[in-house]
């Protein structure tokens, strides 16, 4: 527990100098082994096949300026490249978007490069060159088609692009004014680029059209890719700023490993496009550490690399300056590091002597020395790049004590090593004073003021209180005088455990000990004290099993025996069967049931009717709703009424007769 | 001596009693036939009901009302049926017994629902 929260709160500390220094300056580095196995994943695709076409061009285009390997060698005859060859030069004449434009000339350019034999030359290349043209703006952007106003970066890329394929592709050469106005439109569209505080260039882009926003990653990807494209083609040589094609690359190489396959060929393929281009190859300046050690005696080593990560020309890296983090005055050094032919580093064998533990800034400045290369790599001037030296801090001189609060005079005095284990016992009351005391000296004797220096009392019930120990010239001292603290304390009397916590980035033995205990004797609580708070309860127990649910059901209720429910069920047929004997000893009989045919078939089609009511009851009380009932028995009822009516008023003439006769 | 003379009196008094019946038209002993089924039906329902207790009381409730209400209902029946009863003279026994059959029925479909 104790070691866990010391590494958190060293955690917390080096993020934050980390946030810190990233203001000013920022590592970037070149392409790894691990873009290289996420172009890798970019080949196994969940269901075995790709979603687009356009996802497995840019795929394959990921894959290949990786160089992992040239895995697809299609041969197609000549023919079908003439039959497309055709229908792709009848577009570009019939083209009137930029998308258009830029689709058929890409197809010519690839099958340009696949075949020889099929001539894919534009005649008319001036005046397909003069219609792309005329979509571009004042700022260096590019509108997709004439009917739309809006301008995009995005669009820019393509067109650039797009005007480099029609240079390669014409079979005359291009009308060199033509060519000119062209570079003064990316002279003026690199006017508009952006401006990261870490030095990263990147276009962004404003226009949303109907595919959806553009992001700046896409822009100035597309950007970097028309403008090496153009390049290549037109062998011109563009005179770019060099900060800001360095700027770019620092952009893309910024990202890191982009989450989506889209982001990731944008940001390899423009990367690619850089270290391929005729227009000038940025070289990246990385430490494969940035974190040094005063007491192993690190040696700072420095690699220079392009952007995909491939050797450097024959450079030569100074360290010009460096700047502590917090202050701003530097000290120059300009000092040349050994380069390492076999493991490729340059090396700073010794750092500079008035290195001492903290966080810096390390300004380096790379020289080419042949002179053509000078023209051909660009280094981005002084590059600065944080550095964090760290080292064994030493603890002397450290005491605790208690004193008598009056005199001040020392009651009891222990000597504590606060590199090894501690468990002093001490004793005070309501009127005495603790004090601790140590010093923190770096590997070069300065005085080192960590980032964080805590002591902690924890009451035996729990209860902690944590103060921070200050420092006064050379000395780190707290007095904890109890007779102010009686009321903070909560008068709580017994053992309190005594912790120490001492902890910083660059301190390589930061440490939270505990010191041992002092037995307090404070007053009773007056009334009124307050109460101290209660104790957190166990996170872990936040997520333990909860108490168990009992579910209460009500119990059955108690049923008879079920021969006595038979035997009363018996009974109760009893008085029916009585009912049916009295009958016949009454006589009674059904001599006065009619005769006749008519009147004898309604008499016994009315006691069917009732027979039938009572069965649809019995049918209702076993399985029938309400309303299938009721609708049944409104028919019955009708029924019922009709023959009921005739029978009895038939039973009713017929006595009528007897009385009149 | 005194005690034979009571026995004696209420012998007198239900043989009198007994002679008065006899003269009951058939009809209407048939109908007191028929209450006395549903009364006692009804009787041994509660019987029963002492004995094991009122769950499920609707049930319960369901018999003996079934019982109880035709034997009202039998009871209206007699009334409208009797031929002393001068009040009902104008009414046809027919008619009668054709609210009986009706009432019987609307009862029933009550008790039917409320059964369960």
């Amino acid at each position: 527990m104790a070691r866990n929260s010391v590494i958190l709160v060293l955690a917390s500390v080096l993020l934050a100098s980390i946030a810190l220094v990233c203001d000013s300056a920022a590592i970037f580095n070149p392409i790894s082994d691990a873009h290289r196995s996420a172009a890798l994943e970019l080949f196994s695709p969940s269901d075995g096949s790709f979603g687009s076409l356009e996802e497995t061009y840019e795929a394959i285009r990921t894959f290949e300026a990786l160089r992992v390997n040239r895995i697809l060698k299609c041969e197609l005859n000549d023919k079908a490249f003439a039959g497309i060859v055709t229908r792709l030069k009848d577009s570009v004449n019939a083209a009137n978007s930029l998308l258009d434009f830029y689709h058929s000339i890409g197809g010519l350019t690839l099958i340009k490069d696949q075949t020889s034999e099929v001539d894919v030359h534009l005649e008319d290349a001036d005046r397909i060159f003069r219609s792309i043209k005329a979509l571009s703006q004042s700022d260096g952007r590019w509108r997709y088609s004439s009917n739309n106003p809006e301008s995009s970066t995005y669009a820019a890329g393509i067109a650039l692009e797009t005007l480099a394929g029609v240079v390669s592709l014409a079979s005359s050469e291009i009308d060199h004014s033509l060519v000119a106005t062209l570079k003064n439109d990316i002279m003026k569209l690199f006017d508009g680029v952006e401006r990261y505080d870490d030095g990263a260039y990147y276009f962004d882009e404003k226009f949303v059209d109907a595919h959806g926003h553009q992001d700046p990653l896409s822009a100035s990807s597309s950007v970097v890719r028309g403008i090496t494209a153009f390049a290549t083609a037109t062998g011109e040589s563009l005179n770019l700023p060099g900060d800001k094609t360095l700027g770019l690359a620092k952009f893309f190489l910024g990202i890191e490993i982009p989450g989506s396959a889209k982001d990731l060929y944008h940001q390899i393929d423009a990367l690619a496009c850089l270290e391929n281009s005729r227009v000038s190859v940025p070289l990246i300046l990385s430490l494969p550490a940035t974190v040094l050690s005063v007491s192993r005696k690190d040696q700072l080593e420095v690699r220079v690399n392009t952007v995909l990560g491939s050797a450097s020309p024959p450079l030569s890296v100074k360290l010009m300056q460096i700047f502590s983090s917090g202050s701003k005055d530097a000290s120059v050094i300009d000092q040349e590091l050994k380069f390492d032919p076999e493991r490729a580093v340059h090396v700073l064998e010794t750092l500079p002597e008035n290195v001492d533990v903290g966080k810096y800034i390390f300004s380096f400045e790379i020289s080419l020395q042949d002179p053509e290369h000078k023209k051909r790599y660009m280094t981005g001037g002084r590059t600065k790049v944080p550095v964090y030296i760290t080292g064994v801090i030493e603890v002397n001189n450290a005491e605790i004590a208690v004193l008598d609060s009056d005199i001040g005079s020392i009651e009891l005095q222990k000597k504590l090593d606060l590199s090894g284990e501690n468990d002093v016992a001490l004793s005070a009351n309501h009127l005495q004073k603790l004090r601790l005391s140590f010093q923190l000296n770096t590997p070069l004797g300065h005085t080192f003021k960590p980032h964080q220096v805590f002591l902690k009392l924890r009451h035996e019930s729990g209860v902690e209180h944590i103060f921070v120990v200050g420092n006064s010239g050379k000395k780190f001292e707290i007095i904890l005088d109890f007779l102010g603290l009686v009321e903070k304390f909560f008068y709580l009397s017994g053992k309190y455990d005594i912790q120490l916590t001492v902890g910083d980035s660059v301190m390589e033995n930061s440490f939270l000990r505990p010191l041992g205990h002092v037995e307090l004797d404070l007053p009773d609580a007056p009334e009124k004290a307050a109460r101290p708070p209660p104790q957190p309860i166990d996170p872990y127990s936040r997520y333990g099993p909860k108490a168990e649910i009992t579910h209460i059901f009500r119990a059955p209720e108690k049923r008879p025996p079920r021969e006595l429910s038979l035997a009363f069920s018996g009974l109760v047929l009893l008085p029916f069967f009585g009912f049916l004997a009295g009958l016949l000893r009454l006589r009674a009989n059904l001599k006065n049931f009619p005769r006749s045919t008519v009147p004898a078939t309604f008499a016994i089609l009315f006691h069917l009717g009732i027979a039938s009511v009572l069965l649809l009851y019995a049918l209702f009380w076993f399985k029938l709703d309400l309303f299938t009932t009721l609708k049944a028995l409104g028919f019955l009822g009708i029924f019922l009424m009709f023959v009921g009516h005739r029978t009895l008023s038939h039973l009713a003439s017929v006595s009528a007769k007897l009385k009149s006769a | 001596m005194g005690r034979s003379t009571t026995s004696k009196d209420a012998e007198a008094l239900f043989h009198s009693l007994h002679s008065a019946y006899a003269s009951t038209p058939t009809n209407l002993k048939i109908i007191d036939l028929y209450i006395m089924f549903a009364v006692v039906t009804a009787v041994i329902q509660v019987v029963y009901m002492a004995i094991v207790g009122s769950f499920p009381f609707n049930s319960f409730l369901s018999g003996e009302l079934s019982c109880v209400g035709t034997a009202v209902l039998a009871v209206c029946l007699r009334i409208q049926v009797n031929k002393e009863n001068k009040e009902f003279k104008d009414l046809p026994p027919e008619r009668a017994f054709a609210d009986f059959v009706l009432c019987n029925l609307v009862l029933h479909l009550v008790i039917m629902n409320f059964l369960g």
